[in-house]
């Protein structure tokens, strides 16, 4: 098996202050009262933080392709979920 | 294939070999898929049958209009406890965790699944599920009495013990998806030489399929039962109007897990009959591809059409149309599979023992249950007869008349092979009669009972609705005398003489070219495959 480069502590501890600052973004950005754009707002933060951690603390990025084609299934999956839930929300 | 020890002696199998541990514990402790496997059948088998009997305290109950056995209370905790262990503990976990745990590696020509341990782990988590489900009965409130979906706000307010019974699904929920997991790894790294993807059983290729579903749509409903355990502790709104939640969240997150669960419960019986009609057929199955194919497709599509639950629920017109539409979408897939099950049979040499018995009664039962799902998925015709006795008879068709019916054939199927042992078709084909005529007069009546407005989960009906409800009780008495039969003549075939042939029904795929029953590795050597997996006559691939 392919021997892999690891990852240096101070990356994962980058990541870690990362996902701290934007929860913050988060809890703010809540408060701003976006209206209809508050929800794409926080799940574009939470599509960050979900990368941060897929692609550099669980290494995604450095993994076979097979991997992330099982990933993207799983991405299509759920913002299919996500779009036709809103057909009933944005629609009542 | 060889499968002598070296001194020439027959392999032990692995019902002999119980690891480092004797007794129960060689059981409850073993990582051999198989053992796993006959576990997950022990409890999943007595669960159904124990479902099986407040099914029939249900009917009895119906015989007449007012109180007959219970108060309505009871009633309520009946129906709820039915609907919990047939969903969760029955026909969920069934075919994958019985039959797809026992064959998958040996279908594919490996020793075990990739992660045994994690198997394990998966058979454990379960049986926690349940005694946490056994204890929710006796604990708290008493038997929670929301029905098997949980709908908020009920489900917030009720005194009986919901949130130990949510609890308990969302463990069981962690055995579905370490067990899908588990097979998807199997086949994408265990196949053996020459064990291309279109050289596998379409019955691994369900499973597959199936565990996509189990990975990507189980962690929905964890989720979504967890927030129910939350709301019930802190009260944090999410369902409520009142502090800006939505009752309705509920149901879409409910129905985006459990519709798909719908195909985790049918895929797998699906690809139990596309194993069972090439051998009895003595054919080739038709269209291999498509069925491969229709399985993924079934897969992906159960995703798109949870709304149809919801279609008097107050959700958006706009919602509804696009949700009717998919829906009818997703009876093409399941068209191609019947169509070329049939197919499979023209020109057979066809041979109907008990298990193809039952294999036939799975298209009949199942095309009834599938044909009146265009009716409940039509939008028009939905609102009349949504939440009535018409939706409780289409899902008995589907998951009883197609699922059940396929564990039947399954159980009988490969009874030899798990086993080592032969069963006598007589008491099998009695209990078919019973079973057969049983179901048709315990759930189609609820068809016309549906028509005419009968609401489900009704305690009490009105007079014009007496007979139709006689007839579905007395249907009931019949299921269960076949069911009992069969399972009798199961348990007392479990000490037959041990020497069914390794092959007895002329099957083409790998379980058939081990001993029956198989070596504790299943193989002393890899076998390589050079062929299709329904390959009757020598042609060569599928």
């Amino acid at each position: 098996m392919e021997k892999k480069e690891l990852v240096p502590y101070g990356t994962y501890i980058m990541i870690w202050f990362g996902l701290l600052v934007l929860t913050g973004v988060t809890i703010i950005a809540a408060s701003l009262h976006f209206g209809q754009w508050s929800i794409m707002t926080a799940i574009a933060i939470a599509t960050v933080k979900g990368a941060l951690v897929l692609f550099i603390f669980m290494n995604l990025k450095r993994e076979e392709r097979l991997f992330k084609i099982m990933l993207s299934l799983a991405l299509i999956t759920m913002t299919v979920i996500m779009v036709l839930t809103f057909a009933d929300i944005s629609f009542r | 294939m060889s499968h002598s020890n070296a001194d020439g002696g027959a392999l032990p199998s692995y019902l002999e070999v119980s690891g480092r541990r004797t007794g129960i514990l060689g059981w409850i402790l073993s990582t051999d898929h198989k053992r796993i496997g006959i576990l997950y059948m022990s409890l999943i088998l007595g669960f159904f049958l124990v479902a099986l009997c407040i099914g029939l305290l249900m009917r009895l109950e119906l015989l007449l209009p007012g109180p007959t056995i219970v108060q309505p209370n009871t009633y309520n905790a009946l129906f709820t406890l039915h609907g919990v262990i047939m969903i969760f503990l029955f026909i969920v976990p069934g075919i994958p965790a019985m039959f797809g745990n026992f064959f998958l590696p040996i279908q594919i020509g490996a020793k075990d699944v990739s992660f045994p341990r994690l198997n394990l782990a998966s058979w454990w988590l379960y049986a926690i599920g349940a005694i946490m489900a056994l204890l929710s009965l006796f604990t708290g409130g008493g038997v929670p009495d929301t029905g098997w979906t949980f709908y908020v706000p009920f489900s917030l307010r009720t005194g009986t013990n919901v949130p130990l019974a949510v609890l308990a699904v969302f463990v069981m929920g962690f055995s579905s998806i370490l067990t899908g997991l588990n097979f998807i790894t199997t086949i994408h790294r265990l196949r053996a030489p020459g064990m291309s993807w279109f050289r596998m059983p379409l019955f691994v290729w369900s499973l597959y399929a199936t565990a996509w579903i189990q990975i990507l749509a189980t962690p929905i409903l964890g989720i979504t039962v967890l927030l129910v355990f939350l709301e019930r502790l802190f009260g944090i709104g999410l369902f409520d109007p009142a502090k800006g939640g939505d009752p309705l969240l509920y149901q879409h997150l409910f129905w985006i897990y459990s519709h798909p669960a719908v195909y985790i419960m049918i895929l797998p019986a699906m690809g139990v009959i596309s194993e069972i009609f090439p051998t009895f057929a003595k054919q080739k199955i038709f269209g291999y591809k498509a069925i491969a194919f229709s399985s993924l497709a079934i897969a992906f599509v159960g995703y798109l059409v949870w709304g149809h639950h919801m279609f008097t629920s107050g959700i958006s017109d706009t919602s509804r149309w696009i949700f009717s539409l998919l829906t009818f979408i997703v009876a093409v897939p399941s068209g191609i599979k019947v169509f070329n099950w049939v197919a499979t049979l023209y020109k057979g040499a066809i041979e109907v023992p008990p298990p193809m018995l039952f294999a036939l009664s799975f298209i009949f039962l199942f095309s009834i249950g599938g044909l009146t799902g265009f009716v409940v998925g039509a939008l028009a015709t939905d609102i009349h007869i949504h939440d009535t006795y018409f939706v409780v008879a289409h899902f008995h068709y589907v998951m009883f008349g197609g699922v059940g019916i396929a564990i039947f054939a399954a159980l009988l199927y490969w009874f030899p092979k798990m086993f080592g042992r032969m069963f006598r078709y007589r008491p099998f084909f009695i209990s078919w009669v019973f079973i057969f005529v049983g179901f048709n007069t315990l759930y189609f009546p609820m068809f016309i009972m549906g028509w005419l407005g009968m609401p489900r989960r009704y305690y009490d009906y009105m007079p014009e609705f007496q007979i139709w409800h006689q007839i579905s009780t007395v249907g009931s008495w019949l299921l269960a005398t076949g069911v009992f039969i069969f399972f009798i003549y199961f348990v007392k075939s479990l000490r037959a003489p041990r020497g069914a042939p390794d092959n007895p029904w002329g099957g083409t795929t790998l379980e058939w070219r081990v001993p029956s029953p198989p070596p504790a590795e299943n193989f002393i050597e890899i076998p390589t495959v050079t062929a299709g997996p329904y390959d009757h006559h020598g042609e060569g691939d599928a």
